[in-house]
């Protein structure tokens, strides 16, 4: 099994803990992965994009039209990482108006739960109902709940079952 | 589930770690892009360390290396840790160094950043150790880069010798799975030989340990573990090979793969840059006609084969600049080996830029800066605070604490020819702790009439939050002395003085206006002016001051001031009406962009 996927956003959205998400239920299968992520000043509410290669790779980035999956929670990054998914590649945003891809408005799912920035999990929820990630709900819950600490465990997982579960 | 010695590690963690089970027992550091969370993993698994540790945030690189060297001396294996810029800092002790050796391992960490994603420049630490004549480790992978700890300090107690682990932006920031061992116990007991003709070596001592050195230095590139690894090709392209190191050696690998082409040729990696082996060069040169060499960002490699049918950087084979992504890889493999070029390239669109974060107090300092002088003179310096210049109130970045130095440069350059603009120099306070303090005693003592604003926001925010020397707090939580501000930039020789929460911009603008005063004085000089309010990253910070809900109502007229001027993200115009709106899920409600509106449309709504 080899899957590439990028996760494209915004400093501050929560790009690195969904990109951290997705990895540790590769580590938690024991399969090879590698992630590459955005710090430093970027991070600073600009344009950031983490890979995410599971399976036999040595680079943890991708090239040009190899990605498998697009995680999307900036809509505005499109045209910007677009580019590197292959042309059947699968591509989910965070987008409350008409386009292409798999959309959800994980940013008004989330504020109704609280807090904007939970969208990262909504959005991975509904990759998860729409089958396109090499992982599970159940193996995503247990990473979520790896990562997280105790006291927003609860929101965390609410997150993810909203864009989960239609 | 999985297993337990085994974790997704982003590469500066697997370092920590490595640092640890290594026994390292005194790790120094000051924070940069891309090295910033090795010293951190350090602290957070100072735990896992069976024997003593002492772990600090420097106040500088030069600092951070002479600790670490000192250690070393004693016996302990100890480390230095920086980014790649961070060594011309630390340049003048590290120099020094190759001659006269170390004892315990030591080794200095220095994390390239190739693009430059976050740095001044994307200088190549590899070129630096061969003119400083210092042995340069550069892994492949989180994994590879972990396990040269190790290796690193075996060498550097073999020859006595100081080793560089050289891991680049993708390694630094890229997570894979880790495996982790037992720590190690070394069961060291500090024991400083004084040997004067060696530790305080004299001109007189200098040519024999120069001798010593270069004599190590053959030896090393011998070093039978270290040599270039070879994967044979299929004997379809006999007289091409490809060399290749660091993390463009991974790009490789996956890309020969994919094309299938894994065994097109032979395929050197190699992972001891300097000081490569000059058989390794002599045998390139018999058995290949043609060699490529990828490497990361210098021709360090290439240079030191000197094959006549090299393809790499000085050939132009490859690109001299920037990062060697996989797709240029992909472009420079083509060429190579005659293959179809690839498909067009991913778009060079960079998408969003980087601000100053909602709410940041240095937003509010730059923006009443520029108000209160628009034809000043703004050097600045590096941080978040660089990020000024989105508000027209940066003009000069260049390195930890030129700002001050080169206000004094401008201030003298104008002075010549009669009439002085404003100049208005900003500063971080980790920054001054840093490097500003010479400059500033500079500018006193040569009479430059120029205000700095200190930016105080009681932290090192642009790599997450380190400590200041100002706050009472060392690595890891540690409660120590903390040296203030103020009475440094009294004793330095500043007569004007004030403090200032630049989120009460009344004020702000009005201690501009007396500092502008004080510098045209016939009496005056330096003005200092501390803008100080933590950064709003911190929770606490967040959490005390007071929030309110902020709307625009219909009295904007579309303006733009709030949006471009103040530049806050939290603000953007509506296409469809044409006005400001707040977008709520970055807005923190500190109220800083209200008096900036022109016509009082922005106001609070509720307290929330």
């Amino acid at each position: 099994m080899r899957q590439q996927l990028i996760v494209s956003g915004i400093g501050g959205q929560g790009v690195l803990f969904l990109t951290r998400v997705i990895a540790q239920t590769a580590v938690n299968r024991e399969m090879p992965v590698l992630t590459a992520e955005t710090h430093g000043m970027a991070q600073r509410g600009g344009t950031v994009l983490s890979t995410i290669k599971v399976g036999d790779f040595a680079s943890p980035l991708i090239r040009t039209g190899q990605a498998d999956v697009g995680l999307f929670l900036w809509e505005a990054n499109l045209p910007v990482h677009r580019p590197l998914l292959q042309e059947e590649g699968q591509i989910l945003i965070n987008a409350d108006g008409a386009g292409e891809g798999q959309r959800i408005d994980a940013s008004g799912i989330a504020r109704d739960l609280g807090s904007a920035v939970l969208a990262n999990l909504v959005l991975l929820g509904l990759a998860i109902r729409q089958k396109v990630l090499f992982c599970s709900a159940e193996e995503c819950e247990t990473a979520i709940r790896q990562l997280t600490p105790i006291k927003f465990a609860e929101l965390n997982m609410a997150a993810f079952h909203k864009g989960l579960h239609k | 589930m999985t297993d337990k010695n085994t974790q997704l590690l982003m590469g500066n963690e697997a370092i920590g770690l490595g640092l640890i089970e290594a026994g390292c027992q005194v790790a120094a550091a000051y924070p940069g892009t891309p090295s910033t969370e090795i010293l951190q993993a350090v602290i957070d698994r100072a735990d896992l360390a069976p024997e003593p540790l002492h772990i600090e945030w420097s106040v500088n690189e030069k600092i951070a290396f002479e600790v670490a060297l000192a250690a070393s001396y004693t016996g302990k294996r100890s480390v230095a840790v920086m980014k790649q810029v961070g060594l011309n800092v630390a340049a003048d002790p590290f120099m020094r160094t190759a001659y006269l050796g170390v004892k315990g391992g030591m080794l200095t960490i220095v994390a390239d950043d190739p693009g430059p994603h976050s740095s001044q420049n994307e200088q190549d630490t590899r070129l630096f150790c061969l003119q400083a004549r210092v042995p340069v480790l550069d892994p492949v992978s989180p994994v590879e880069a972990k396990d040269l700890v190790s290796v690193g300090f075996e060498l550097s107690e073999k020859y006595e010798v100081n080793v560089v682990l050289r891991p680049t932006t993708r390694i630094c920031h890229s997570r894979q799975n880790v495996a982790s061992r037992q720590p190690q116990r070394l069961g060291r007991v500090a024991d400083f030989q004084k040997d004067p003709t060696r530790w305080a070596a004299t001109p007189a001592f200098l040519p024999a340990l120069h001798r010593k050195l270069n004599h190590h230095l053959a030896n090393i590139a011998s070093e039978p573990d270290l040599q270039p690894q070879l994967t044979p090709g299929d004997g379809s392209r006999p007289r091409l090979a490809m060399v290749a190191s660091g993390i463009v050696y991974s790009h490789l690998v996956d890309l020969l793969e994919e094309l299938e082409l894994a065994s097109c040729c032979d395929l050197y990696k190699v992972t001891m840059p300097y000081p490569l082996n000059p058989d390794f060069s002599r045998q390139l040169q018999t058995a290949y006609d043609r060699v490529l060499i990828l490497e990361e960002t210098y021709p360090v490699i290439e240079l030191q084969i000197a094959h006549p049918g090299a393809a790499g950087k000085q050939s132009g084979a490859v690109p001299r600049e920037g990062e060697l992504t996989p797709d240029i890889v992909h472009q420079v493999l083509a060429d190579f080996l005659d293959l179809s070029p690839p498909a067009g390239l991913s778009s060079e669109r960079r998408g969003q830029r980087p601000s100053l974060c909602p709410g940041c107090p240095h937003r509010a300092a730059f923006f009443n800066i520029k108000a209160s002088f628009p034809k000043g003179i703004f050097p600045s310096d590096i941080g978040c605070y660089t990020l000024g210049m989105n508000l027209g109130a940066v003009n000069t970045v260049h390195c930890m604490g030129a700002c001050i130095s080169q206000g004094v440069g401008f201030y003298h350059a104008y002075a010549q020819d009669g009439e002085v603009p404003p100049i208005v120099v900003t500063i971080g306070d980790s920054t001054f702790f840093h490097a500003g303090i010479p400059a500033l005693i500079n500018a006193v003592v040569q009479q430059a009439r120029i205000i700095i604003v200190i930016l105080d926001n009681a932290t090192t925010a642009m790599t997450g939050g380190q400590p200041v020397p100002h706050m009472g707090i060392a690595a890891g939580g540690r409660p120590t002395r903390a040296v203030a501000i103020e009475p440094l930039v009294k004793a330095s020789g500043v007569d004007f003085l004030e403090v200032c929460d630049p989120y009460d911009q009344e004020q702000f603008k009005a201690l501009l206006q007396q500092a502008d005063a004080y510098t045209r004085r016939p009496d005056g000089g330096v003005a200092v002016l501390i803008s100080r309010h933590g950064c709003i990253m911190d929770r606490v910070v967040r959490s005390s001051q007071p929030s309110f809900k902020i709307g625009i109502d219909e009295r904007c007229v579309g303006c733009r001031k709030c949006v471009e001027a103040f530049e806050c993200p939290a603000l953007a115009m509506d296409p469809v009406s044409g006005k400001a709106v707040v977008n709520q899920d970055r807005c923190i409600g500190c109220g800083v962009c209200i008096p900036v509106c022109p016509v009082h449309a922005i106001g609070k709504e509720k307290k929330v």
